[in-house]
């Protein structure tokens, strides 16, 4: 990479469908731009990381999340369906089915799964950094993840972001 | 004005973001210098994203034309 180069830094906390998007969606856009990038993945960012990559949504307590079907006419499309907590917390299978529709809506728009983007990332020398203390918390193994993954810890990855010009927290 | 002779054209239709740029990034990378790459794209935010990426990449944007939810970019490799 050319000096005097751009650089994200973003610390990736999250690893449900919805949040597994804006970190590599930024990391994928901004190495395409010819950036240096980091993504630091701390506690429940870990499974993004993982060689069976299987994130889910939950629509209980995600009041503002739109449920809407990605078949039909386009009217019905549009509907928004309110899903009360007692019902997306209790009723078995509705965050599979949660997840399965949400997955549907974004290949019907066009949007790169999470696996392609994650894929784009390593493609365009994105570092993917694993926090070791999580791992260690959580029981995550090295041989769980991609092999492009790199095990670090706070300091490390504060050097790293420590000329970033854009530093996020996701 | 002469016409831009394309080397190669990318068609981006129906992709999202980031896509256009992500796929746009690529094939330039197997581009020579001065060569023209064409991307077509009908995401929204492409329009803005391209001058971006062209700012940020020092490639010259040559032609950003918005043919009506259809947009068609010609860019020359620099570097």
């Amino acid at each position: 990479m050319a000096k005097g180069n751009n650089k994200l830094a973003i610390i990736a906390t999250q690893g449900t469908l919805d949040w597994a998007y804006p970190p590599f969606i930024l990391a994928t856009a901004a190495g395409a731009m010819g950036w240096d990038v980091g993504i630091f993945f701390t506690f429940y960012g870990l499974p993004l990381l993982k060689k069976d990559l299987s994130a889910s949504i939950s629509p209980a307590s995600n009041p503002a999340m739109p449920m809407r079907m990605p078949f039909g006419p386009a009217a019905f499309q549009k509907i928004n369906w309110p899903i009360p907590n007692i019902i997306s917390s209790n009723i078995p299978g509705f965050e599979s089915m949660a997840t399965s529709l949400m997955k549907q809506t974004f290949k019907n728009k066009g949007v790169a799964s999470v696996e392609e983007l994650r894929e784009m990332a390593i493609d365009l020398d994105v570092r993917l950094i694993a926090c070791q203390m999580t791992m260690d918390v959580f029981g995550f193994a090295k041989e769980e993840f991609i092999d492009e993954v790199e095990i670090a810890g706070a300091a490390a990855f504060l050097e790293f972001a420590s000329d970033a010009n854009i530093s996020l927290f996701v | 004005m002469a016409e831009i002779t394309v080397t190669k054209t990318l068609d981006c239709t129906g992709m999202l973001c980031p896509m256009p740029v992500v796929k746009t990034a690529k094939a330039m990378k197997e581009l020579s210098i001065g060569d023209i790459l064409e991307m077509i794209s009908t995401d929204p935010g492409s329009m803005p994203d391209m001058n971006a990426w062209a700012n940020q990449t020092k490639h010259e944007l040559v032609e950003a034309l918005d043919e009506g939810g259809k947009f068609r970019f010609k860019i020359k490799k620099t570097h």
